[in-house]
């Protein structure tokens, strides 16, 4: 009968490596290979589209001050999480977030839905000064996002590295997509009209109280006030995707 | 004579030569050659500097200048009266593991300050200044890359070089090619480091630099690789001793996973920011495939390897079961990278993924045990050092927390328990019974171990500052963890607590409320062992001066009363 000996492996280091490696590889392939072709995996929803020029910047700055490391944007199915928060997350709210946010710590709360909880003003003012409108609160303050102005002229590039990884930004996207940044804290313009066709329920609004600028307080506040706001849960249902 | 005359044929060369003498033209060949490379780099990085796409990438382009005008000055300098040439006749290549040493020291000390600046941030946010540069989203990024990737990365690469060359009985292989790790290892912590002050992130946790620091690292990490493997192929020995398994799994899986999870397409490739290849729920388990990971092959693996090799030697006794550790090895290695979906458990993560990695971190606790079995009845027949080697009692109590640690963890798997702990100050108590107790205790065991016989020195400075050490850490671990298990638990349970009419009993805001006295009290713990690795980094100061205290020796008999 075959013995095994482990001193064959263990005499040889590149046999060693290799099967180090098939090893190790093995979990890895099964857990994560198929989330890629699994149908069941991100639901079939109506309303996710990707993010306009402005909502993408703000969100490029949730992720430079480290956002995700205190707040979440997963909400569990659980009876106090749903009361708190909204509906639970689906998996195809992120299906175009690259990379995803959801985040592993709550040391704030979950952002999953803060779109349309508070004002713009609110919001501005909770960056500035969040122990203001919050007294318990242990964020940092965010004011100097009042003085970053947004930069405008390489939109295009970051929706179409976006388009490259598989956001269907469309080239009408992409080639609006200065007009597009600039519209959207600008209710007053021509374009504003524009990013709510192209971008459904988009925000139009002069978030920071400021419209000589476009700053990042602008882009930052626009992004949260779209979070969780693309599903219409009113006419969802979670049976319809049971496949 | 060689060089003189390539020096005559090239006035250019006889620049950086004028002082060498040498007494073969290999070494200086390479001394010239490398010269050559790392202008070349220089130049490219001026370049990367004058067409960034934006400042960051600029700022990153000019530290990478910087780092290779050091290397040609320092190459310039040390190539007359090198170690690298005269060295070829050592037995070991120990240059690398002492600078190694000290690295692992210094970031150590950094990486702990880092973390008790951003506890005491969450006691008082005053404390984040209101600068875009101190606020806790970026300095937290700092802490824990500072201390998994400095501080334990330095300790991995200095003990694996250290352990290879011993347990092989060789020198470590490709010449001159550890010090490019060490030294490009030391450059990625720097550009990684600076890249989250000024906010350069992927937002991945423990991979958050970007596209072409990770770039970097993986040319680093594969001439990691080819070093240590090469090493392997040169032993005198017939068997490769277990410590390099684990070192050698270590490398291996962490290449892998660093390359998969970093996955990305930058927005040009003169600037810093990047998409991600994969979004969502695919992005989500990738990330968490690798964090994971990065707790079980950087932070478990690699340090197993450390306990396979450092304890033995200081209990002068072998390692308790070969068997055990051939099983042990396969099976950590095989389950471990089954365990990330306990990140995501009740996430949109689908269920059967959610269930698989349940099951396998359950199963995990075993391999962890039989690791942990191995380490500590290694000591069997020795259990009286603990009383007179503080070095040893450190060692021990790092498998202990490390028994500690992959029990909770398991526990904290199973969904119903992780329904409560996940999003909490548990997970953060959890994951630092196991970074401060395994990690840190058994590298500071290491270095101990390691520091007198790399310097030559007879013995350490001192063996009660190891042992002062070792109680202000151990009781620094257990209020960081007790504070942590506490705000926790009463953190979920507060999310959770319904009143008899059926409302919700707490705002989130009262909760926050709620955790200030533990965090005052996490960031005590901390201080604690802080002070603990301060008091170490003079002991290895003093040690390498080669001074020693005059105190009483440690476990002197007392004198039993008649």
């Amino acid at each position: 009968m075959f013995k095994f000996d482990h001193a064959k492996i263990e005499t040889n280091a590149t046999l060693l490596m290799v099967l180090s490696l098939i090893v190790v590889s093995i979990g890895g392939l099964v857990e994560i290979a198929p989330l890629f072709y699994l149908q069941n995996t991100i639901e079939k929803v109506e309303g996710v589209r990707p993010y306009s020029p402005l909502e993408l910047m703000g969100r490029n700055i949730y992720i430079r001050e480290g956002c995700y490391l205190c707040h979440s944007q997963m909400i569990r199915p659980f009876r106090d999480e749903v009361e708190r928060y909204g509906h639970y997350s689906l998996a195809a709210e992120s299906m175009y977030d690259h990379p995803f946010q959801w985040g592993s710590k709550r040391t704030g709360p979950d952002l999953a839905r803060v779109g349309g909880r508070y004002s713009d003003d609110w919001h501005v003012q909770h960056l500035i000064n969040p122990q203001s409108v919050v007294p318990e609160s242990v964020m940092p303050k965010y004011s100097f996002l009042m003085n970053a102005e947004i930069r405008v002229d390489d939109i295009e590039k970051h929706l179409k590295a976006n388009r490259t990884v598989g956001v269907p930004y469309t080239d009408e996207m992409i080639k609006n997509a200065k007009t597009d940044l600039l519209a959207q804290a600008d209710p007053d313009s021509d374009g504003a009209e524009d990013v709510t066709a192209r971008y459904p329920k988009a925000q139009v609004s002069n978030f920071d109280g400021d419209p000589k600028k476009l700053t990042e307080m602008d882009a930052l506040v626009a992004y949260l006030q779209m979070l969780g706001t693309l599903v219409d849960f009113k006419s969802y249902r979670a049976k319809d995707n049971l496949r | 004579m060689m060089v003189e005359k390539v020096s005559r044929l090239n006035p250019f060369l006889r620049l950086g030569t004028r002082r060498v003498i040498c007494e073969e033209g290999t070494p200086m060949a390479t001394t010239l050659s490398s010269i050559g490379i790392f202008a070349v780099a220089g130049i490219l990085a001026l370049l990367g500097a004058a067409k960034a796409h934006d400042s960051l990438f600029a700022a990153h382009a000019w530290i990478a200048v910087i780092a290779c005008l050091i290397a040609i000055f320092v190459i310039t300098r040390r190539s007359g009266h090198s170690d690298h040439g005269a060295a070829e006749e050592e037995k070991y290549m120990d240059g690398v593991v002492r600078y190694g040493a000290i690295a692992t020291m210094f970031w150590g000390v950094v990486g702990f300050t880092a973390g008790l600046v951003i506890a005491l941030q969450l006691a008082f946010p005053v404390l984040n200044l209101d600068l875009p540069f101190t606020s806790f989203g970026r300095l937290r990024p700092l802490h824990t890359s500072a201390v998994v990737f400095a501080f334990g990365g330095n300790a991995l690469l200095c003990t694996s070089f250290y352990v290879v060359q011993r347990t092989c009985q060789a020198r470590l292989a490709l010449g001159n090619a550890a010090w490019f790790v060490f030294w490009g290892y030391q450059l990625f912590i720097v550009l990684a480091a600076t890249g989250y002050v000024l906010g350069i992130t992927q937002s991945r946790e423990y991979a958050e630099p970007e596209w072409y620091v990770d770039l970097w690292l993986t040319l680093v990490w594969v001439v990691y690789l080819l070093v240590f493997l090469g090493t392997l192929f040169k032993r005198k020995e017939p068997h490769i001793y277990v410590a390099n398994w684990f070192y050698l799994a270590f490398i291996v899986t962490i290449a892998m996973l660093h390359i998969v999870n970093n996955l990305a397409v930058p927005v040009s490739f003169m600037g810093s920011k990047s998409y991600s290849l994969f979004s969502g729920v695919q992005d989500a388990l990738t990330q968490w495939w690798y964090g994971h990971n990065a707790v079980g092959f950087f932070l478990t693996a690699g340090f197993l390897g450390m306990m396979y090799y450092f304890m033995p030697k200081q209990a002068e006794r072998p390692v308790y079961s070969y068997r055990l550790s051939i099983i042990h090895f396969w099976s950590l290695i095989f389950m471990y990278i089954w365990a990330g979906p306990h990140h995501l458990h009740y996430t949109a993560l689908p269920d059967w993924a959610q269930t698989l990695g349940m099951v396998f971190s359950i199963m995990l606790w075993m391999p962890s045990w039989g690791g942990m079995i191995n380490g500590l009845m290694t000591l069997s027949g020795a259990w009286d050092k603990m009383r007179t080697d503080p070095i040893i009692r450190m060692m021990v109590l790092a498998v202990a927390f490390y028994g500690m640690s992959t029990f909770e963890g398991p526990m904290m798997s199973i969904k119903a328990v992780n329904s409560l702990s996940h999003y909490t100050d548990w997970t953060i108590g959890h994951v630092h019974s196991g970074a401060l107790g395994w990690v840190g205790m058994i590298s500071f065991g290491a270095i101990y171990f390691m520091v007198p016989r790399l310097w030559g020195r007879e013995q350490l400075y001192s063996l009660r500052l190891i042992n002062w050490h070792f109680w202000l850490a151990t009781l620094g671990i257990v209020v960081y963890a007790a504070a942590m298990w506490v705000s926790g638990i009463m953190q979920g349970l507060m999310w959770r607590e319904y009143d008899a009419q059926g409302f919700l009993v707490y705002s989130f805001a009262e909760s926050v409320a709620a955790m200030h006295p533990f965090y005052v009290i996490r960031a005590f713990g901390g201080g604690l062992y802080l002070a603990g690795a301060l008091i170490m980094a003079w002991n290895i100061y003093c040690t390498i001066k080669g001074r020693k205290r005059d105190e009483a020796p440690m476990g002197a008999p007392v004198i039993a009363a008649a």
